[in-house]
């Protein structure tokens, strides 16, 4: 912690970080090196030639179940579960701001959602729809399984958010004459939407990642994490590793959209933040 | 931390509000759960559930000895995972914390450390085959090298490979609160430690770990109840040779003996609350919120 030279403490767990990254980075990086194996090649190197046979493998779809089917659903699904987040935990997170009769309730409720384990609520969703002689489905009783994970970290964002969040602003918003909904859209709105992206973000892939909860709930037609598990089990070709290189790109892709977007947020608040002193 | 403000008269905006958040939860979260209860008194035959009264499915349940082998097995994952997670997220974030100096290298390795956490969980897991497999990556090194002169056995499809595959799944569980806690602590705290004569090593001992309490407890509450939920990591990892609770109760739902996977789930989740309300009795993790 001395300000002039680096402790050799310091190269130590320097090390040790980039040993943790590679960790977490390595296996990943095989696989997406694995997937342009060569039509000949096996599920481990050496790479037998290099190619994107695999890849057009995981479009003919005898090949490997109905994978343009799943990767759908499960992207329709991650939007619903994103737009639902948002709303519900922004509204929600709201309504924590003041005091009401059976707060803490839901507050615990929120938090024993994250620790009721997964398979639990799959089960006790497929039972309760079972019992209900209703069918289960991907956009219902799924829908509402993913909701029970993501909502709480929606929230968890949001008592985050409105914790460091100056009621001066909306004072001044009342006091200029706006309305309710006027303040909420023109001020409560712009500074809250950085952390938003946030909120959507968790949304949509921990829906569009979720396998335990999809398992008994999602009914005839498998999400895309299904599809993965089943592919698990009977699919013994580099095609496994195809898919595991495009689903892993398309959630960087997202993330990286959700960076981007914070970013730009964040710099547009920066230039038009505050017009105190330009006498305007 | 407002919601712990006792009861003030009615406001309506607020109820309007929270609404949709209590019809969810109620809707898929709290009838789900005590459905379960209820099926976990019912009778079943090899075709449908049948509703009743019985203690059969826990009396079943709690005399076998596969039960307390798949809960031990269950809990020694959990442990093991736990005191790696924790090891590792705690030196992870110490590192960001106190020896990245700059705000901006600070955000870029930790969004390094939490991208992967957006991915796919089953493709994270997949992809440690080629690297574990008897022809993988490591045992044709370790062969290469002549560390070993034929491939180890253990590496995939074994406790080794679930341990590995959890530690690197959960990881990010711990680092991301501790690391949390480790920003809030003020750093004059540290120097008047400094200054009085402490060693690294006791920082850390003495000042860092008290005050990162918080945040251990709630990576070690998300990582404790991951591990013991969890039969998809046990069941790929360990190529289905090793038992955990979830996989039990997934067995019973594919043989349709939904009752005895309800009282089955009954009992895991007391446990998992038991485990949680222990850790919560060890550090208050509510002025962390």
């Amino acid at each position: 912690m001395d300000r002039e030279g680096r402790s050799p403490g310091f190269y130590m767990l320097a090390a040790f970080f980039v040993l943790f990254l590679l960790f977490l980075y390595g296996p990943i990086s095989t696989i997406v090196i694995l997937s342009f194996q060569g039509p000949d090649g096996g599920l481990t190197f050496p790479m037998n030639g290099a190619s994107t046979h695999w890849f057009a493998n995981l479009f003919e779809r005898q090949a490997v179940g109905d994978f343009g089917g799943s990767f759908s659903r499960s992207i329709r699904l991650g939007l619903v579960v994103m737009a639902v987040t948002l709303v519900v935990s922004v509204s929600a997170g709201l309504a924590f701001r003041r005091p009401f009769r059976g707060s803490t309730f839901l507050f615990y409720l929120a938090i024993a959602s994250l620790i009721v384990p997964s398979i639990l609520v799959s089960l006790g969703i497929g039972l309760m729809f079972n019992i209900l002689e209703w069918e289960t489905n991907w956009y219902g009783s799924a829908l509402g399984a993913h909701l029970t994970w993501t909502l709480p970290f929606g929230l968890l964002i949001m008592f985050a958010v409105f914790n460091r969040f100056n009621k001066a602003y909306e004072e001044a918003a009342r006091d200029l004459g706006a309305t309710p909904g006027q303040t909420f859209r023109h001020v409560v709105l712009p500074i809250i939407a950085p952390s938003l992206i946030g909120v959507a973000l968790f949304g949509f892939t921990l829906s569009y990642d979720e396998f335990a909860r999809s398992l008994m709930t999602s009914g005839s037609f498998n999400t895309l994490p299904l599809e993965i598990y089943g592919m698990t089990t009977n699919v013994t070709t580099p095609v496994l590793y195809a898919l595991g290189t495009l689903t892993t790109g398309f959630s960087l892709m997202v993330v990286l959209l959700c960076l981007v977007a914070s970013l730009v947020l964040q710099r547009r608040r920066r230039r038009h933040g505050s017009d105190a002193g330009r006498g305007v | 931390m407002k919601p712990f403000a006792r009861f003030s008269p009615g406001d309506a905006t607020s109820y309007v509000q929270v609404a949709p958040l209590a019809v969810i939860f109620a809707l898929f979260l709290v009838v789900p759960i005590a459905t379960i209860i209820v099926v976990s008194f019912w009778d079943y035959d090899e075709f449908r559930i049948l509703p009743d009264f019985i203690w059969d499915n826990y009396l079943y349940l709690l005399t076998s000895k596969v039960t307390l082998a798949t809960y031990v097995n269950t809990v020694k994952y959990a442990a093991l995972v736990w005191a790696l997670t924790f090891s590792i997220g705690f030196t992870v974030a110490y590192f960001l914390a106190f020896h990245v100096r700059t705000q901006t290298w600070q955000i870029v390795l930790f969004v390094l450390c939490t991208i992967p956490f957006w991915t796919s969980n089953i493709i994270r897991m997949i992809s440690w085959i080629p690297f574990l497999g008897r022809n993988g990556l490591l045992n044709s090194t370790l062969v290469h090298l002549g560390v070993v002169d034929e491939p180890l056995e253990f590496l995939l499809f074994s406790d080794f490979a679930v341990v590995l595959a959890f530690v690197h799944l959960y990881t990010l569980f711990m680092v991301v609160p501790i690391f949390n806690s480790m920003m809030r602590i003020d750093r004059s705290l540290i120097e008047a430690a400094v200054d009085a004569g402490a060693s690294g090593w006791q920082v850390i001992r003495n000042v860092i770990l008290p005050l990162t309490k918080p945040g251990i407890g709630i990576g070690s509450i998300f990582v404790v109840t991951l591990v013991m939920g969890d039969f998809i990591t046990v069941r790929l990892m360990s190529g289905g040779q090793s038992s955990s609770v979830g996989i039990a109760m997934s067995n019973e739902i594919a043989l349709l003996q939904y009752p005895a996977a309800a009282a089955n789930a009954v009992v895991l989740l007391i446990v998992v609350l038991l485990m949680v309300a222990a850790m919560l009795r060890v550090v208050d993790v509510r002025k962390e919120l």
